[in-house]
């Protein structure tokens, strides 16, 4: 059998569209990556860089949407079509929203700086390098997944969001240490909860886009199932 | 009775196909069909031209008998009972199982005789009976609002998608207990179209329905369980909704999608 519709046009429009969503994925995934660094070196530059992204990665959001919209009123796509181009529409939400996280990242920088605070505080802010870099890998990972519609990566994706889970909570006690030892930190420190926090989530969005992909390739909705289960809907 | 071969438990076999065998001639048309249709449910037969799916619909009321060298071997049962066997009045089983063609066949006639001409066959009412058996079957048919005033003009007088609906009046007026309807809307606009599957969506509290259409998206819209055929085989049979989304079979995915040919 042919991978290929019998309509050419429709076989483009799908193929468009999976490139749109990898094309805003790395958007974004460069909008994470630059949070992270503007954090690790206070520089304002470059989280006013994150943040004129973002509307970018809006615009692309309702274009994409759009697109869909106007594939499924032309097209009434079925079976596998169909769940490509639902997992699509939950996909793009996700990354729009992993910008917002690093939008917030970046706006937290921009905040530190104004307060006067500097990397000569000491604060664990490498520590918080080491979640962000394990975020990133995730996002790359699961849009690599994504555009060779790859269960198996997916799988690992999904089972490793537990490490990001862990660091986060190794950060958590680590700053209520920093609060306690030197009260002048508190603030700053909340700060970088929330930083963690929104790394955290980056992780948990890529989750999500693992259980697109084995949607649109298994057509099981793996959302809320235990790893085992999943792992048994992709075998 | 045979055990179930495709049925969730929930739902009671109507029809029964078992090792279905049909011929023109020398052409082996279907291939050891099996296969259970749902009671009070309407079940859609896709496929691409020639794959089978109206032979098999011409099967469940004899159709075929009218050429000679159709034959077809194996058994239908309805509600149990062998309807290939010969011997058995082909008359009473389209009594029981009616059919609604491709193109509408209103008879030259008034449209009150075209409901009454079949009802005659099996029935003898009264005068006032008849009248209200006319008003229940186009009323059933949705048809009744628009005809009620000229029940004594033509037929033929009527658009294309409100013969179709006197034919359904005529199908359901001898009250049948299953509704064969071959690509009932290809000859339709959409508006039509829209209202005959408003229609069978009310028969099929009623009667079993079985629709062979060509428009994917009509299967999908106005049926509980499809069936996909191919080249005489049937390939695939389950809840429309599953078919839709995630078919079983590469084979359906491929025809769904639109990567056949």
């Amino acid at each position: 059998m042919s991978d290929k519709h019998l309509s050419t046009q429709f076989d483009t429009e799908l193929s468009e569209i999976s490139n749109r969503v990898l094309e805003m994925g790395g958007l974004v995934e460069s909008q994470v990556a630059q949070a992270v660094y503007a954090l690790s070196n206070f520089s304002g530059e470059t989280a006013t860089q994150v943040l004129q992204q973002e509307e970018r990665v809006n615009a692309m959001e309702i274009e994409i949407d759009r697109d869909l919209s106007a594939i499924i009123a032309r097209r009434q796509p079925t079976a596998r079509d169909l769940r490509l181009l639902i997992a699509v529409s939950k996909t793009i939400g996700n990354l729009e929203r992993i910008g917002d996280e690093a939008a917030r990242i970046a706006r937290t920088v921009q905040r530190l700086i104004n307060t006067g605070v500097s990397s000569r505080m000491r604060l664990p802010v490498s520590d918080l390098s080491f979640e962000a870099s394990l975020a990133t890998a995730q996002l790359r990972k699961v849009l690599d997944a994504f555009a060779r519609l790859d269960t198996v990566r997916a799988l690992e994706v999904l089972k490793q969001d537990d490490e990001i889970d862990k660091e986060f909570d190794g950060l958590l006690r680590k700053l209520i240490t920093y609060m306690m030892e030197d009260p002048r930190t508190i603030s700053a420190s909340i700060d970088l909860v929330f930083v963690a926090k929104a790394i955290e989530r980056v992780g948990d969005h890529a989750k999500n886009l693992s259980e697109q992909i084995i949607y649109i390739v298994k057509g099981t909705d793996v959302r809320h199932h235990s790893v085992a289960a999943v792992e048994d809907a992709v075998r | 009775m045979d055990a179930r071969v495709n049925l969730p438990v929930t739902e009671k076999a109507k029809l029964s196909v078992r090792n279905l065998n049909f011929h023109y001639g020398s052409f082996h048309a279907l291939k050891n069909i099996n296969l259970d249709l749902p009671e009070g449910k309407v079940t859609a037969f896709i496929g691409p031209s020639g794959c089978g799916k109206s032979t098999l619909l011409r099967t469940f009321n004899r159709m075929y008998e009218l050429y000679p060298e159709q034959r077809a071997e194996g058994q239908i049962l309805l509600d149990g009972e062998n309807i290939l066997q010969p011997g058995l009045d082909v008359s009473l089983i389209r009594a029981k199982v009616g059919m609604v063609f491709q193109k509408p066949t209103p008879f030259p006639m008034s449209i009150y005789d075209n409901i009454a001409f079949g009802v005659k066959l099996f029935e003898n009412l009264p005068r006032a009976e008849m009248d209200e058996r006319v008003e229940w079957a186009l009323k059933k048919a949705a048809l009744w609002n628009e005809v009620k005033d000229k029940l004594d003009q033509s037929g033929s007088g009527l658009s294309g998608g409100q013969q179709q609906r006197l034919c359904i009046a005529r199908g359901i007026a001898i009250k049948p207990e299953v509704l064969l309807l071959d690509e009932p809307c290809s000859a339709l606009d959409p508006i039509s179209t829209g209202k005959i599957e408003e229609l069978i969506h009310e028969l099929k509290s009623d009667y079993t329905v079985l629709i062979v259409t060509h428009n994917m998206q009509q299967a999908a819209r106005c049926s509980d369980y499809t069936a996909y055929m191919y080249l005489g085989d049937l390939v695939e049979f389950g809840p429309t909704a599953e078919l839709f989304m995630k078919p079983k079979k590469k084979d359906t995915e491929d025809y769904i999608t639109g990567r056949f040919g």
